[in-house]
């Protein structure tokens, strides 16, 4: 499934906050991390902190706060303020038919399962996998200086 | 009984070790408070496949309070049995139940009892554990998912039995 980008930089700036409790984080520094306009991500703070997940804290040093609990909070409560999951509009054509119905019984698995799993994953739970993503993708890669500080093999 | 794993921690100590006959009527009670529903017959006979034989591959732990009181004599249960081949999985540590005490919640008492699990089936030599979540348990769901397990290779499916299955 494809994301709307909003959600997208939604969940973002939330796994930034949430990262980083202790301080303020300002747009320009979130944004300059992911390569997202100010201005985008700037709306998305704005709809987050209406929704009471973060707060803004004004002055010099100023930026967002977290204000959601990150074990509860999961990523379709955040993806929600952004966008409908459903796959199928509420009156699509033929959708009275028998046809209709049993595509509707196909589609709304596929939506039941999304939700389950969106709905199961907490902003706690999405730091733990990056952290774990982090760590294959360095145990996968070994860094390029690596064979450079290698003692040479003598023969 | 040695305890597999003890955990202290600053609002409750408590140890996780295998269950034994005495708990059971504990067991039962935790999982009626927590379902609302009494299932002795059937807790009595998991004791006695889960608690009594082939041990090395079946697990069923209890998390045990250093100071029991009469509301909490166990903290809570979970178990899992190492399964082979079945739907043409190679072994696999499976987890069937899993119950924490209401009261003790966010204590880090379901965290224990899936590192212990873990533990053991890591012992009998697997290397994967998986369990089965109703989509609507959204506690559970949230557990399982924060102890980093996620969506395996198999797809549950399930049909109601009509009435005139199997007959001509």
């Amino acid at each position: 499934m494809k994301l709307q980008i909003s959600s997208r930089l939604a969940i973002f700036a939330m796994l930034e906050l949430a990262a980083r409790v202790d301080r303020q984080l300002s747009v320009a520094e979130i944004g300059l991390k992911y390569g997202i306009s100010n201005h985008h991500l700037a709306k998305v703070m704005h709809v987050l902190g209406r929704a009471g997940l973060v707060r803004s804290v004004r002055g010099a040093g100023g930026g967002y706060q977290l204000s959601g609990n990150v074990r509860r909070l999961t990523l379709l409560e955040i993806i929600q303020l952004f966008e409908n999951l459903d796959s199928e509009d509420a009156h699509a054509p033929g959708d009275l038919t028998d046809e209709g119905n049993a595509l509707g019984q196909v589609l709304s698995e596929i939506d039941d399962s999304v939700r389950a799993t969106l709905g199961s994953i907490t902003v706690a739970t999405m730091l733990k996998l990056v952290d774990r993503v982090a760590k294959d993708k360095r145990h996968a890669r070994p860094s390029a200086e690596e064979p450079a500080r290698r003692p040479s093999r003598v023969v | 009984m040695a305890a597999i794993d003890q955990v202290a921690r600053p609002r409750t100590s408590f140890s996780v070790r295998r269950v034994a006959a005495a708990d059971i009527g504990h067991v039962i009670a935790l999982d009626e408070r927590v379902t609302g529903l009494a299932k002795p017959d059937y807790w009595h006979d998991v004791f006695e496949r889960y608690g009594k034989r082939r041990l090395h591959e079946r697990i069923f732990l209890v998390a045990d309070p250093f100071k029991a009181d009469a509301r909490t004599p166990i903290l809570g249960f979970i178990i899992g049995e190492v399964r082979a081949w079945e739907f043409g999985s190679a072994p696999c540590g499976w987890v069937f139940a899993l119950s924490v005490e209401p009261r003790a919640r966010l204590r880090g008492v379901g965290q224990a009892l899936f590192a212990a699990i873990s533990a053991e089936f890591r012992k009998a030599g697997v290397g994967k554990m998986r369990t089965m979540v109703a989509r609507d348990n959204r506690l559970h769901l949230m557990f399982f998912r924060s102890e980093g397990m996620m969506a395996g290779p198999y797809i549950q499916l399930e049909k109601e039995v009509e009435r005139d299955a199997g007959q001509s």
